[in-house]
């Protein structure tokens, strides 16, 4: 993906109202690929006991960066929408550590794209979550 | 034989309502994205009221996928850790009757149409809820509760009980 089109698919995710109120951030993305950060919040803590943040934040996460990688793939169009995520949680989240999620978009068909994702908080080998799903693919793009 | 006076309506209603209020209030994450639950009886229904911070598609507009399915999975949360309070708080127990929450293993999250910029609701049904796992199937919908939004699968690991 050139410079062009990664800079507008970054203003694109960024700018959507739901990703900035969650305060994530398009570190890579191109060629069937993106890398999206969401930093430690307060807000988003589930578990009070002990700071673990929501699984539900994670999962718009996840589908936000699996949707990116669906975008920059060459055989999909910039428009897409998921239709199904399955998302499994290894284990709890560290907290105060920011979430990266990392999808790669493996395949694409005329009319689904197919997306692996998994969520890292830098403090094991494990993630703290992984997700893959089906996306769609506008028509006549592929 | 004369069996006791049965407790009059608003006690009990408080006391559901309070305790519903407190399971609510210990997270967070759920006050941040507004998300509401309503009673009757022991059934509840999530709530989760338009906000434009919920969109992610601004050019259809659409809510954010990801918004709908942490509404299902609190929805799951909430209505599991419900169930198991539920007893307790028919038997007028009082002090920390509210269990630990569940832990998520996996969902599955199911679009079959894309969310409109308006409140959404949800019900989950606990389809087996064993002393270690629960799985829990929950739906969420607009305007028309024959034309659902989104529907999920869910299993969970259930904590140990309250002594």
């Amino acid at each position: 993906m050139d410079d062009a089109r990664t800079q507008m698919a970054r203003q694109f995710i960024e700018s959507l109202p739901h990703c900035a109120a969650l305060g994530m951030t398009l570190e890579q993305i191109g060629d069937g690929e993106a890398e999206i950060l969401m930093p430690y919040s307060e807000k988003l803590i589930g578990d009070p006991e002990t700071g673990v943040i929501h699984g539900g934040a994670i999962s718009a996460l996840m589908d936000t960066c699996a949707g990116a990688s669906v975008m920059s793939h060459p055989k999909a169009g910039f428009a897409t929408a998921t239709l199904d995520l399955r998302i499994d949680y290894m284990r709890a989240a560290k907290p105060g550590a920011t979430i990266t999620a990392h999808a790669i978009c493996y395949h694409v068909t005329r009319a689904v794209a197919f997306v692996r994702v998994s969520a890292t908080d830098g403090a094991s080998d494990v993630p703290v979550a992984a997700a893959t799903g089906a996306f769609t693919v506008e028509r006549g793009k592929s | 034989m004369s069996r006791p006076k049965p407790e009059p309506v608003q006690v009990v209603k408080e006391r559901r309502d309070a305790a519903l209020a407190d399971l609510v209030a210990r997270v967070p994450y759920i006050s941040f994205m507004g998300f509401e639950f309503e009673r009757r009886g022991d059934e509840l229904t999530g709530v989760m009221p338009y906000r434009p911070d919920l969109i992610g598609n601004p050019m259809l507009p659409a809510l954010h996928g990801g918004a709908l399915a942490a509404f299902l999975e609190v929805t799951a949360l909430i209505s599991l850790s419900w169930s198991m309070a539920w007893p307790r708080i028919e038997a007028g127990d009082t002090g920390d009757i509210l269990p630990k929450f569940p832990k998520t293993i996996d969902l599955t999250v199911d679009y079959l149409r894309s969310g409109l910029p308006r409140d959404s609701y949800a019900r989950a049904e606990i389809t087996r809820a064993g002393r270690r796992y629960a799985s829990v199937r929950v739906e969420a919908w607009q305007d028309n509760r024959a034309r659902p939004t989104v529907q999920a699968m869910g299993h969970f690991l259930m904590p140990e009980p309250v002594a």
